[in-house]
């Protein structure tokens, strides 16, 4: 019989990758703001840099343009950096470089280089942190060819991914909710990966299609189990990874529910439930459709303070579960 | 010792108070009291689970908020920090929407939007506290740069911390400021950390004056945490400023007593070193000085302090009683157009 699988939290996962990255590659190095003595804004890092010093577990000072160049400078040249931001937010001071340059370099020099960049990126709202500290910008990295987008929901994911991550050639993003960082989960204990590029069907179900990221993949299993005791059987995608998308997984999906709702945080329009939207209306699914499309996201203002209107800002679980039944009996 | 002492100080009464009244030399003391009463309450209510999110408190640093502000005359801007609690009091706000905010009211500054990250107060020169490291730069050479169009002689007070010097936001900031002279203060308070992270192992200078000298901006270092040393630095630059002379850099060395935010476990630095600044207390050292110089009575300080702790519990009472705002309002000043 197989022994039950140790759980780690969320965070835990992620330093247990970069740990088990750092043992097996010397190229791999840690980059970012206070991931060292104080192990990072929401402890990730923790007392890495006890372990392996230093030299590779560097802090930077706060000059996100700088460092983030930095670390695609040392990408470019052979080394494995992983680079965390300090909350999402910051990363729009160093756009220039994760924009500009490492996701075009492979393709402007014609496959000359290779940036095996990762980096860290926690994000969302829940905190009571505002405006400037709560966003959701994954799709705009998904926006950018030549950017790999991941966004695990479980301490499984948070860690597998992570390793593709770091094992992968090219420049990859990854978006941690920083709600997830305290919930436990299995974790095996090897360096095990999960796919880059592949969604997971987290339960299944007949009459609707969910597919959600990251910790809206929680509320939407928690809008299914209400939903099925009101004979509602959802099926629930974790999306994980938004570039490149698992068309395959949906679309076949969707043909057998013949309902798609999309549940995301970042803001609704032109979010990653946008693009969804559009790629199950141009595929075979489109014609067995038997609902219009929901989206459910992120509301159009930017994150406010108060602890309710937080709140009403995104998808909450009494939202999937009323959208859930409009899409499937056509009222609430 | 103490009479020695007594005589010493009024020998040494600082240039500076020649320009500031006993009034307000005893507002400016009664402001630092302010600051440190308004933040340990807003301590106490967070540990209480009364308010959410997190704050950066500044207790130890008032010195450096109010010495700069006492400079400015209502018209004044101000760009404030993460950390800018001492600066909104400095510059004026009252307590009572401060705590507000920080209750998500909307009575707060922000109408509960902000919290203690954003507060603002427009209509007193108080461009707002910035949530990003170093936002607020860029942003009072643009105020500076409007003032001067609207040919006023007002200046900008860009406080900043030494963290914040490491962004490229401020080297193009300091550079624009003297490359088109104009009257910004650029006030550092450096105390000696950005979260976890010392000056020595963030910075390739020892002091961020240091800095300055490549812009062409005159910089002094001052005592942050003595009132009249900051206070006559910030009259110099101000003057400079008003002058048509440009912008200038005060570099206050001082210390954040209590950890960067609520979640600092305080790994990076000894209780020896917190121990140390705690016995240069900004405060303190205004009310041995005042009284030093017979400017005030012990009695008037005790009645300061009696004032100060009645308007905060006012203040916690006012913001407790007042209304949260209607979540229908959620999509409202998004932009001009109101849904
Ligand atoms: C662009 C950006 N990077 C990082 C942070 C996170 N952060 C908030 S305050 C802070 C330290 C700032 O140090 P300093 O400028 O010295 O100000 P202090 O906190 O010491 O007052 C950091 C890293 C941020 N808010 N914005
Ligand atoms: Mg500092």
């Amino acid at each position: 019989m197989d022994r039950p699988v140790r759980e780690l939290s969320y965070a835990q996962a992620l330093q247990e990758a970069m740990a088990q990255a750092m043992e097996a590659d010397e190229r791999v190095f840690l980059m970012g703001e206070d991931i060292g003595v104080y192990g990072g804004a929401f402890q990730v890092t923790g007392d890495l840099v006890e372990r392996f010093g230093e030299a590779r577990v560097i802090d930077t000072p706060i000059a996100e343009l700088g460092a983030a160049g930095v670390a695609v400078g040392a990408a470019l040249c052979g080394q494995r950096p992983v680079f965390e931001f300090q909350f999402s937010d910051f990363a729009t001071l160093a756009m220039e470089q994760i924009v500009n340059q490492a996701a075009k370099m492979r393709y402007m020099l014609g496959g000359a280089v290779s940036v095996p960049l990762v980096m860290r990126f926690p994000a969302g709202s829940g905190t009571g942190a505002a405006a400037q500290h709560s966003q959701s910008l994954e799709a705009w990295f998904a926006h950018v060819p030549g950017l790999k987008v991941v966004q695990p929901s479980t301490p499984h994911d948070a860690k597998g991914l992570l390793l593709s991550a770091i094992d992968d050639p090219d420049p990859v993003m990854i978006f941690e909710h920083k709600l997830l960082y305290k919930m436990k989960g299995p974790v095996p204990e090897e360096a095990y990966r999960v796919p880059i590029g592949k969604a997971d069907i987290r339960r299944k179900g007949r009459d609707l299609t969910i597919v959600a990221t990251a910790i809206m993949v929680h509320r939407a299993l928690d809008a299914a189990a209400i939903l099925a005791e009101e004979g509602i059987d959802v099926e629930v995608i974790d999306l994980r990874c938004l570039r490149p998308l698992d068309r395959d997984t949906l679309v076949e999906s969707v043909s057998r529910t013949t309902r798609l709702l999309c549940v995301y945080e970042g803001v609704r329009t032109l979010g990653i439930g946008a693009e969804i939207s559009a790629m199950i209306a141009e595929s075979e699914a489109f014609d067995r459709l038997d609902a219009p499309i929901g989206r459910l996201g992120g509301a159009e203002c930017p994150l406010p303070y108060n602890p309710e209107m937080e709140k009403a800002a995104v998808p909450q679980i009494p939202d999937i579960v009323a959208m859930a039944r409009r899409l499937v009996r056509g009222t609430v | 010792m103490t009479v020695q002492m007594q005589i010493d100080r009024r020998a040494n009464r600082p240039a500076v108070y020649d320009r500031l009244s006993n009034e307000q030399l005893r507002e400016s003391l009664r402001r630092m009291h302010l600051i440190r009463q308004f933040e340990e309450g807003a301590e106490q209510a967070y540990m209480r689970g009364l308010i959410h999110g997190t704050m950066h408190l500044s207790i130890g640093q008032e010195a450096s908020a109010v010495g700069v502000c006492v400079a400015l005359g209502a018209a004044d801007k101000i760009t404030s920090t993460h950390r800018g609690h001492g600066h909104c009091i400095g510059k004026g706000a009252d307590p009572k929407r401060m705590f507000a905010e920080f209750f998500g009211k909307e009575t707060g500054y922000c109408r509960g939007r902000g919290g203690s990250m954003h507060i603002a107060d427009p209509s007193q020169g108080n461009l707002g506290a910035n949530g990003i490291v170093g936002g607020g730069l860029p942003i009072a050479v643009g105020a500076a740069l409007a003032i001067r169009q609207q040919k006023r002689d007002d200046v900008v007070v860009c406080f900043f911390g030494d963290g914040a010097s490491n962004e490229g936001a401020f080297h193009e900031a300091l550079n624009m400021a003297a490359l088109w002279t104009l009257p910004v203060v650029f006030v550092c308070e450096n105390n000696q950390y950005g979260m976890s992270t010392s000056t020595a192992r963030s910075m390739s200078v020892p002091n961020v004056a240091d800095r300055a000298v490549a812009y062409n901006i005159p910089a002094r270092i001052v005592d942050g945490n003595d009132f009249a040393a900051v206070a006559e630095a910030a009259f110099e630059a101000t003057d400079r400023g008003r002058g048509g002379l440009g912008p200038s850099l005060i570099e206050c060395k001082t210390y954040r007593i209590r950890g960067h935010s609520r979640s600092d476990r305080n790994r990076y630095r000894s209780k020896d070193e917190i121990d140390a600044w705690s016995r240069r207390d900004p405060i303190v050292r205004l009310e041995a000085e005042l009284v030093g110089l017979g400017i005030l009575a012990e009695a008037d300080l005790a009645a300061i302090r009696q004032q100060v702790e009645t308007e905060i519990e006012e203040g916690i009472a006012f913001a407790q009683e007042s209304p949260p705002p209607a979540i229908a309002d959620l999509l409202r000043d998004v932009t001009s157009e109101q849904p």
